[in-house]
């Protein structure tokens, strides 16, 4: 008999018994030197760390995939780029180039589309706050202005009256579905009747005329369903505006909240396992407008604005490793150079953070820390990551939703942001600041002295 | 092309450790020998003799076997995707 061992097929078997677990499951370590085919550390050495970057193949691909599908289920969808997402000129131009309108929430964020060179009839003109000369011009030019309040609906009659103007508006629309919290510090809350009351108040007065409804549900929908219920509401509600007092709609407007592939702290599962793909929103939404009881000819515009679900993960940030220490609790911790001054999403997303350059040595849990002197500077906890030299770099993704416009002037000045083009090629869509850009409005009164 | 897996730590109970990922995994006897094998840079042909001679086998085909358990070090990203044995 032979002492040989039997053969068996060659077997690797990965573990996987981490993978399911409360944290999440196990991230991927591999590391990434490249992003769209750029060496992260040509970039760095070019625009310094830390660095935005932005990929406008995954902006572009997004967008086309979620305007597509909406278009397959219903025939008149135009996508408004919500500005508050993320505002730079390059950013949303890729956008308007590929036919979005833009959605403002601010005077600022109004002249920034009209900067961007979009007609003042493609803006949806939203929030709590317009000022009376904006609102002014959103109206004249025919942008679509969703009203927040009655207070609000009394300043809008009187502007349009004084202007000689016989304006159209849109009511915001608050409502209970799913079990998301519900938003109803924002629009007129249509469960209770509200909205119904505010509808018989405008058109008694006579002033403005009704050309659409808006709800924006909340932040991060995971569940699709939720969709699906308000849109069956407020197709009702339109349908009875219709029956009761011969308000044919323009647009319906549902807003956004579309989840990215971000990594939710209070999240069970990994976010390819949850998060809703775009078929998925649109059959939900397309369902329910089935409901609406229009003729073919009548069929209103379906507005969406939703911002993270586009952008996210077509933002990454680069940061350097500044120091590594061992806490007194015995935690592995590790000092980056870029914290919650450019991370905002930080205090609620787990964000993948991957080594650009192989690494050796067990991972291990370790806490990130930003560059900032303060305490509440932890950019992750918990995060499981080999041994990271000083001077290395690491990427933390997805940041391309809400960091840029929400990063502060706080300690550090913010860094450059850079886009990587469908070609390959790199350009920077904000430099880096200087002292200059955040002294610049500063005064010092004479009686302070020099 | 084969740095990865010079950083494995391959135990004789088949017990493989990856450094770079922190990631582990069972490996059986024939998978030991091609792992050393390819990381000590050996040809389709020798890692083929390797199998033929080591172990007590009839019919199998090694040859096969062989690329598809690069083709699996591939997929777990211990293997260069251009990686090819010569």
């Amino acid at each position: 008999m032979s002492s040989r061992p039997v053969y068996e097929t060659p077997s690797l078997q990965r573990h996987r018994s981490g993978t399911m677990n409360k944290m999440g499951g196990i991230p991927a370590l591999r590391p990434v030197s490249h992003i769209e085919g750029v060496d992260v550390e040509e970039l760095v050495e070019k625009y310094s760390s830390p660095l935005f970057v932005y990929s406008e193949r995954s902006i572009v691909d997004r967008y086309v995939q979620l305007r597509d599908q909406l278009e397959r289920r219903w025939p008149k969808v135009q996508l408004a780029w919500s500005y508050k997402t993320c505002y730079l000129d390059a950013i949303c131009r890729i956008y308007h180039r590929e036919g979005s309108w833009a959605e403002a929430v601010s005077d600022m964020e109004v002249e920034k589309a009209l900067r961007n060179g979009v007609p003042m009839d493609h803006i949806i003109f939203n929030g709590p706050h317009k000022t009376d000369p904006s609102l002014l011009a959103a109206l004249r030019g025919g942008a679509k202005v969703n009203l927040d309040n009655f207070d609000e609906m009394a300043r809008v009659e009187k502007l349009s009256e004084g202007a000689g103007l016989e304006a159209s508006v849109g009511l915001r629309l608050n409502l209970a579905a799913g079990s998301i919290p519900r938003w109803d510090r924002f629009g007129f809350n249509l469960d209770s009747g509200q909205a119904w009351d505010a509808v018989r108040r405008m058109l008694g007065a006579g002033k403005l005329r009704l050309a659409g409804l808006h709800c924006h549900l909340g932040t991060f929908i995971l569940d699709t369903a939720v969709y699906g219920e308000a849109t069956k509401k407020i197709v009702a509600f339109a349908n009875r505006l219709k029956k009761e007092l011969g308000i044919v709609l323009e647009y319906i407007d549902l807003g956004g909240g579309f989840a990215s592939k971000a990594r939710l702290k209070s999240s069970y599962l990994p976010p390819e396992e949850i998060t809703p793909s775009a078929s998925q929103y649109a059959e939900a939404i397309g369902d329910a407008l089935s409901e609406l009881d229009y003729s073919p000819d009548q069929l209103p515009m379906l507005f969406l604005e939703t911002g993270r679900g586009l952008i996210d993960e077509a933002g990454t940030l680069i940061a350097t490793v500044l120091a590594n220490k061992r806490l007194a609790d015995g935690r592995r911790a590790v000092v980056l150079d870029a914290g919650v001054n450019l991370l905002y999403t930080s205090t609620w997303y787990r964000h993948d953070v991957v080594p650009t350059a192989p690494t050796s040595g067990a991972p291990e849990p370790t806490i990130l820390f930003g560059p900032l002197c303060m305490n509440i500077d932890v950019v992750g906890e918990n995060l499981m990551l080999p041994p990271l030299e000083v001077g290395s770099r690491v990427l933390i993704r997805p940041v391309g939703a809400y960091n840029v416009t929400q990063s502060m002037q706080f300690i550090h000045l913010r860094p450059a942001v850079v886009l990587v083009g469908q070609n390959g090629q790199v350009g920077v869509i904000r430099r880096a600041e200087t002292l200059e850009d955040l002294t610049i409005g500063e005064q010092v009164p004479e009686w302070i002295g020099r | 092309m084969r740095e990865q897996l010079q950083h494995l730590a391959i135990s004789p109970s088949g017990f493989v450790f990856d450094p770079m990922t922190g990631a582990t995994f069972t490996a059986n006897r024939s998978a030991m020998v091609l792992l050393e094998g390819i990381r000590d840079g050996k040809s389709l042909e020798e890692l083929t003799n390797t199998l033929e001679k080591g172990f007590e086998q009839r019919g199998a085909d090694l040859r096969r076997d062989v690329l598809e358990f690069v083709r699996s070090l591939q997929d777990e990203g211990m293997l260069p995707r251009e990686f090819e044995l010569e």
